[in-house]
């Protein structure tokens, strides 16, 4: 058990030797594969930011509902019962207009403006909180709510969410569909590292078949080439991409002032880091495989 | 230990370079294979390693048809054969050491065992003291020696030499028999392809005389 451990060690330090004989080489390789890995990494990471965004800012949503101006006090309270009643509610507010206007004085600082107006011109609402559902089912309620009798206009407040959550799954496919191709580039550049690797040590693997060594003897240090490039080249995927993260989040810290909000970019999660480490590692195995398989048979002893 | 019955070699072109050869090694023995260039000593050779397969007849090794083994019993069948090269086969990318090392690796051998056994194997051929040194440093009677330790490293049960004295003069070749020699006698079974006439005469050794592909 050791022994055989031993013996996959010693491989791998020679395929780390083989990969820095020129320093250069390697490194620009690693930094292709790098560069490759981070675009879908990056795009990925600002839509899971952009999707924790919209979470925080929607939380649950909400039905206003505006009455016309002239509502009585029964109407009201029919229309409490009414909705409290109503099987997809879960719970109503009532907001009078006196209280609105006085909220609005407070949370926006217009109070001024406000104490000028003659008459409030706010109507009085209802929040109402729907049971969970989808975009479909909280819009039909809102048309329903919206035909309600003394009721003027009713306003689905996530609909915006809901829309930049389309769009966020559009963003998600463009990233998966960006993530495949390079996925497959990444195999054709191992692919290609290996085979040039294999022409060059043509007479190596001869020389190791004519004295008994097996086929897996032979491959497994190209395999090990190509998962260790692979898992360097995500550990630069990730430096880089945590590295623009950094950059970002100081000009957005700037930006944020502005707007008077905490609003950082998260970095990746340690389960998203360790997926695209694993990942790359795949990738580099599969290219090397690929190569191997194709061009290792092609050599036989004379 | 080799037994070849009425096996043909054919080349893809029609050359023919083996036709109807029978014949017996027994386990231990020493036995030179003689013959002009081109009368089929190397093909016979690369019969015994699988490195080519007989169009007919059979190849037995260690009573294993070479014919009908698979692919995957092949590397398991070269690591009982001690192959000396005629054009060497060394790896000019590693040292002395390294190179004679390269047998025991793909067989597994625990690490501090194997540089016993590689330093041994370097001591028999008189290198031990160039273990560092590059194999292009070499001379050819060097060459030859240190493909020789490469051979025995593993302590293979048959080797199998291919024009091992081929272009160096009568003392390097006396030396180089002297070392086969010292194998024969604990109990190795040589061929030892050869058409060098002074290192036939003195030795009542048995040979095989190859003249265009037939055994005479």
């Amino acid at each position: 058990m050791t022994r055989a451990l031993a013996q996959h060690f010693g491989v791998l330090r020679a395929v780390l030797r083989r990969m820095f004989a020129s320093k250069l080489a390697g490194f620009l390789n690693i930094l292709v594969i790098g560069i490759a890995l981070s675009l879908p990494a990056g795009m990925y990471l600002l839509l899971q930011n952009a999707q924790g965004l919209v979470a925080q800012l929607s939380g649950t949503p909400q039905i206003s509902l505006f009455l016309e101006m002239d509502a009585k006090a029964d109407d009201i309270d029919r229309l409490q019962k009414q909705l409290a009643q109503h099987p997809a509610v879960a719970g109503v507010d009532f907001v009078a207009r006196a209280q609105a206007l006085e909220q609005l004085k407070q949370s926006t600082g217009l109070s001024d403006l406000i104490s000028g107006l003659e008459q409030n011109p706010l109507p009085d609402a209802f929040v109402v909180h729907p049971k969970p559902g989808d975009a479909q089912s909280l819009d039909a309620l809102r048309g329903e709510l919206a035909k309600l009798p003394r009721v003027s206009e009713a306003q689905l407040d996530s609909a915006w969410a809901y829309k930049l959550e389309a769009l966020l799954k559009f963003g998600r496919m463009g990233v998966l569909i960006l993530a495949s191709l390079l996925s497959l580039a990444l195999i054709a550049v191992t692919f290609n590292t290996i085979r040039l690797q294999i022409l060059t040590q043509h007479d190596e693997i001869e020389v190791t078949k004519l004295i008994g060594a097996t086929d897996g003897f032979i491959r497994r240090p190209f395999l090990y080439f190509g998962a260790t490039q692979g898992l360097l080249g995500g550990i630069m995927a990730w430096l880089i991409v945590n590295a623009s993260l950094l950059l970002l989040n100081h000009q957005l810290g700037a930006l944020a002032q502005l707007y008077a909000s905490q609003f950082t970019l998260h970095p990746l999660s340690i389960g998203d880091s360790l997926s695209l480490l694993l990942f790359s590692i795949y990738l580099g195995w599969i290219g090397a495989w690929l190569s191997v398989a194709r061009h290792l048979s092609q050599i036989e002893p004379r | 230990m080799i037994a070849f019955n009425q096996v043909h070699k054919r080349y893809p072109g029609g050359y023919e370079a083996l036709k109807n050869v029978s014949f017996d090694i027994a386990e231990g023995e020493m036995v030179f294979l003689t013959g002009h260039s081109g009368a089929g000593k190397s093909t016979l050779l690369k019969l015994i390693a699988a490195i080519e397969r007989p169009n007919s007849g059979s190849v037995l090794v260690n009573n294993q048809n070479i014919g009908a083994l698979k692919g995957g019993a092949l590397p398991y069948l070269r690591r009982n054969l001690g192959i000396i090269f005629q054009d060497h086969k060394l790896l000019f990318d590693r040292n002395v050491f390294d190179n004679v090392l390269l047998p025991l690796q793909i067989c597994g051998f625990d690490h501090r065992e194997s540089g016993k056994r590689v330093r041994a194997a370097l001591d028999k051929v008189g290198l031990l003291k160039r273990e560092k040194s590059n194999p292009i440093a070499l001379s050819g009677g060097e060459q030859q020696r240190l493909c020789i330790a490469r051979a025995i490293v593993n302590r293979p049960a048959i080797l199998l030499a291919d024009e091992p004295t081929g272009n160096l003069d009568a003392a390097y070749a006396q030396e180089i028999m002297a070392i086969f020699s010292s194998f024969h006698q604990v109990g190795a079974t040589l061929l030892i392809s050869t058409h060098d006439e002074s290192v036939l005469q003195d030795s009542g050794v048995r040979r095989l005389t190859l003249k265009e592909g037939v055994l005479q």
